[in-house]
This record gives structure tokens, C-alpha cells and sequence, in this order.
């Protein structure tokens, strides 16, 4: 390896598959880890120790649905007693006054919301759960209450799309002062689902100009932070901004990964906390190395001049789509593959197909 | 806002917004909500005076005596750059 390897900024734990919601564009993969595999609060610990020891600033809490973990009001304490920026990426259906207080004891410093839509009855299709909208209302309530940072998250697909200027204001209503607008990504059940829920090039338009828009009306009250889908641009996305340089990522059981779609790699061996440091994988795990830098880089990437500003895209991506890991993502106007990304879009069904519901293959893994 | 920026304002941090030793990068680096960045050298100065308690002048004086500089170009300075953090959400007063 010639490349340089840097010290990782950020750490994604995701604590739990469990969520009480089955959203059909979630990014978790098709099989979901039951609690019986999950790391224990002591393991969680010696990851953030291990994390903060090896330079990382900040962790993201998330899941699945974190707040289903008894034990993150600790590891919250935990992260903050070792100096590191805390958030929490909750759907919010269980953040209420009794379980809201001691998240703001243990020191958290920031929370992400995600609605399912702003139109009730279409999030409550989408999430599968009823009643879950008046929760989320009363979570962000409580939090902008505290006053604690609150970033709202919308995932936009193709039967939301023309409600982004309702769902902008209302953020703005719930006290928010940063929302993402964030279009499907289409990993895990995403990618599943993608008939169903890839907006059409006049949708994807119809929001960029509402976000525009709503960027002017609400300017210095509202910050907006929008993402749009790959497969309409002419350039991938800097996936994690390199491979293994900037971000690690920990799935419930401990494994570790560069993403959060990785597991999706084939021919690798998935390194693990419970049988390796978190410093001895981020240097040499193979699944770190493999993509780490330039040197793996198939031509065009490897003479281009994007080479290290995007990286060459999403490395699972490439393996969805083109069926290799190491190809040039296809959303890339040079890629070889890039016709399949239209032959996606040119055959979107004119009616889109129903879901497939984000589950645990087996009845008997508890969900709440 | 800044206008009302005077040397008597307390400065603070905003809420889920602070200042912290990047001791493996060997930096100062500002962590806010879904951001982070790294203050120029001056701006860590600065920012590690802010406590919640001193008052700009305190600050201002504070920096003038450690860099034996005169108060008021070091406080226009300081104005200036106190009320750009404040425009960016990073600090209040
Ligand atoms: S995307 Fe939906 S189902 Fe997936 S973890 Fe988030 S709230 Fe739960
Ligand atoms: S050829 Fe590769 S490096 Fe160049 S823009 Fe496309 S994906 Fe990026």
C-alpha cells in the first residue's frame, strides 16, 4: 500500500436493527441483525474509548431506532465524558418526557429527527406504524423546547416529492433551524424498493426549485441541506468521503465497515470489535485496504482528474449495478455501466409497484 | 445580533456548539450540529477565552496583555470576528 492512511473523523454506531417503523427506502441491509447478536453496553464502550483513542471527533448514534437501546442515555455519557460531538439519529416514535430527559443529562449535543413525510396518513403508510406522526410531533417539540439543536431529516421519494414546501415550513414551525432534504439513496432496502420510490426527472426538478426557493424565503432562519438522487447526476457522490478515510461505521453484532452498505461486499472477510481492535482493522483489514486511496482504481477513474474528489463513487453501488465492487460507480457519465442507470430510469413503472416493507426475515425477532 | 455587540456583552457558545482539542491532528477545531471546522489560529485565541462568563472587553484586554498589542486594534479585530461567528451560529452573546 502506498497510500497515506488518515485517522478517522467520525464514527456511525449503529446500535440496533430493532425499530418500531418498516420504512421501505431504510438503508439498513435485507438481513437485519436480531438483539441476541447485538454488542453489549460494555463492548459499545470499549468501541467509543477505542474510537476517541484513535482521533475520532464525533459519533452519530443511530440504528435502526438507537432510543429501542436501554443503555444509550450511558453511552451518551460515555462519548461526551471522552470529548467527542454526540448526535442522535432517531425516527422519534419513542423520545417522549419520560425518555427525553436523560439524553439531555448524559450531555447530548445535537439531534436528528426523520419524518416519513409531512402529509399523516401517507408517513404512517410509509412507516407502517400508526400514530407514529404525533409522536415525532411532540419529539421535536421537546426538543426544541430544551432547546438542545435540532436538525429535521425528510426522505423524499416518488410519493412525497411535491410536498417539500409543506414540509420546509413546517420544520421551520417545529422550532428546527436545519432540515434535510434528503431524495432516497438506493442501498438496502432503498434499492429494494427503487420502483416504488424513485421520483421522475419533473419530480427530482419540482424539488430542487422548492428547495431553492425556500433556501430565499427562510435565509438566516433555516438552513437546508439537500440530496438529491445519484442516478440523475452526471457525477457519483464522494461515498463517505473515501473510502476508509474518513468514516467507520460499527453494525449492531460490532462489525466494522468503511459504510453502511459494505455488507453487501462479496469475497471479504468482515472484520469485527469482538476479535480485533478498532485501530489494527482501519489500518489493515482487507475490507479497509481494498478501496482505501487510488491504487485500486479501474481506468477512466484512474487517469481522471476527479480521481480524488470522488473517489469513483460508491463502491456498492458499482456492485449492485454492475455486479463488480471495484468498477467505476455507473452514475459516472464515463463509466462503462452508465447505460444501466438509464435503462433504471427509462423503465420506471408508470404506477408504482407496493412496497416491500423493511422486516426481520423471521417472525419471532422482537421489533420494538 | 452583532449590532448590539458591546464590550459589556457575556459571549457564549451556542447551544450544541463548541471548541475542542483535536489532540490527535494537533488543532483546534469548532463542532457544531452536522458541521464542523477549523478556526484560524487567531480565532482559537479567541474562542478559548469564551467561557460564559467573560465579557468581550475582558477578552479584548485579556489578548492585548498576552500579545502586548494595543487594545483598540486588537478589539476592532476581535468585534469583527466575534460578530462573524455570531452571524454563522457558532457564538452568542
Ligand atoms: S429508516 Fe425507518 S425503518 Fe429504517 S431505521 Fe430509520 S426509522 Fe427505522
Ligand atoms: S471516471 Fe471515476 S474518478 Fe472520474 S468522475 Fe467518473 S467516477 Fe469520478
Amino acid at each position: 500500500m502506498t497510500e497515506t492512511i488518515l485517522s478517522p473523523m467520525s464514527l456511525l454506531a449503529e446500535l440496533t436493527h430493532r425499530c418500531p417503523l418498516q420504512c421501505p427506502y431504510c438503508s439498513n441491509p435485507l438481513a437485519l441483525e436480531p438483539r441476541k447478536n447485538e454488542l453489549s453496553t460494555a463492548e459499545w464502550i470499549s468501541v467509543l474509548d477505542q474510537a476517541a483513542e484513535m482521533g475520532v471527533l464525533q459519533v452519530h448514534f443511530s440504528g435502526g431506532e438507537p432510543m429501542s437501546r436501554p443503555d444509550l442515555p450511558a453511552l451518551i455519557r460515555h462519548a461526551v465524558g471522552l470529548g467527542l460531538y454526540t448526535n442522535l439519529i432517531t425516527s422519534g416514535v419513542l423520545l417522549n418526557e419520560k425518555t427525553f430527559p436523560a439524553l439531555v443529562e448524559a450531555g447530548l449535543d445535537h439531534v436528528q429527527l426523520s419524518f416519513q413525510d409531512i402529509d399523516t396518513a401517507n408517513a404512517e403508510h410509509v412507516g407502517g406504524m400508526k400514530g407514529a406522526q404525533a409522536r415525532k410531533i411532540e419529539a421535536a417539540r421537546l426538543v426544541a423546547a430544551d432547546g438542545m439543536p435540532l436538525t429535521l431529516n425528510f426522505v423524499i421519494y416518488r410519493e412525497n416529492a411535491e410536498r417539500v414546501p409543506q414540509m420546509l415550513e413546517a420544520a421551520l414551525q417545529m422550532g428546527a433551524r436545519r432540515v434535510e432534504i434528503a431524495h432516497t439513496q438506493y442501498y438496502g432496502w432503498g434499492l429494494a424498493n427503487r420502483e416504488a420510490l424513485m421520483p421522475t426527472a419533473a419530480q427530482l426538478e419540482q424539488t430542487t426549485e422548492a428547495v431553492e426557493a425556500a433556501r430565499k424565503k427562510y435565509e438566516g432562519r433555516l438552513t437546508i441541506d439537500y440530496v438529491t438522487p445519484d442516478y440523475y447526476a452526471d457525477r457519483p457522490k464522494p461515498c463517505m468521503g473515501g473510502w476508509g478515510r474518513r468514516f467507520i461505521n460499527i453494525s449492531p453484532s460490532g462489525r466494522v465497515l468503511p459504510c453502511h452498505a459494505a455488507e453487501t461486499i462479496p469475497n471479504v472477510a468482515f472484520p469485527d470489535v469482538r476479535h480485533d481492535t478498532l485501530d489494527h482493522i482501519w489500518r489493515e483489514a482487507p475490507l479497509f485496504t481494498m478501496f482505501r486511496g487510488t491504487d485500486w482504481m479501474p481506468q477512466p477513474c484512474r487517469s481522471c482528474d476527479q480521481r480524488e474528489k470522488d473517489w469513483g463513487g460508491c463502491r456498492c453501488q458499482a456492485l449492485a449495478l454492475a455486479g463488480d465492487a471495484a468498477a467505476t460507480d455507473p452514475v459516472c457519465s464515463r463509466a462503462p455501466d452508465h447505460e444501466r442507470i438509464k435503462a433504471v430510469l427509462d423503465t420506471l413503472p408508470a404506477e408504482p409497484p407496493p412496497f416491500r416493507y423493511r422486516r426481520y426475515a423471521r417472525a419471532t425477532d422482537e421489533v420494538g | 445580533m452583532s449590532a448590539d455587540l458591546t464590550d459589556d456583552s457575556v459571549i457564549r457558545f451556542a447551544r450544541g456548539v463548541r471548541l475542542q482539542h483535536d489532540r490527535v491532528r494537533e488543532r483546534w477545531i469548532i463542532q457544531a450540529p452536522e458541521r464542523a471546522f477549523i478556526p484560524d489560529p487567531i480565532a482559537a485565541e479567541v474562542l478559548r477565552l469564551v467561557d460564559g462568563t467573560r465579557t468581550l472587553g475582558q477578552i479584548i484586554a485579556d489578548l492585548a496583555s498576552r500579545f502586548a498589542a494595543p487594545v483598540d486594534v486588537i478589539g476592532r479585530d476581535v468585534h469583527v470576528m466575534v460578530s462573524d461567528l455570531m452571524t454563522r451560529q457558532v457564538l452568542v452573546a
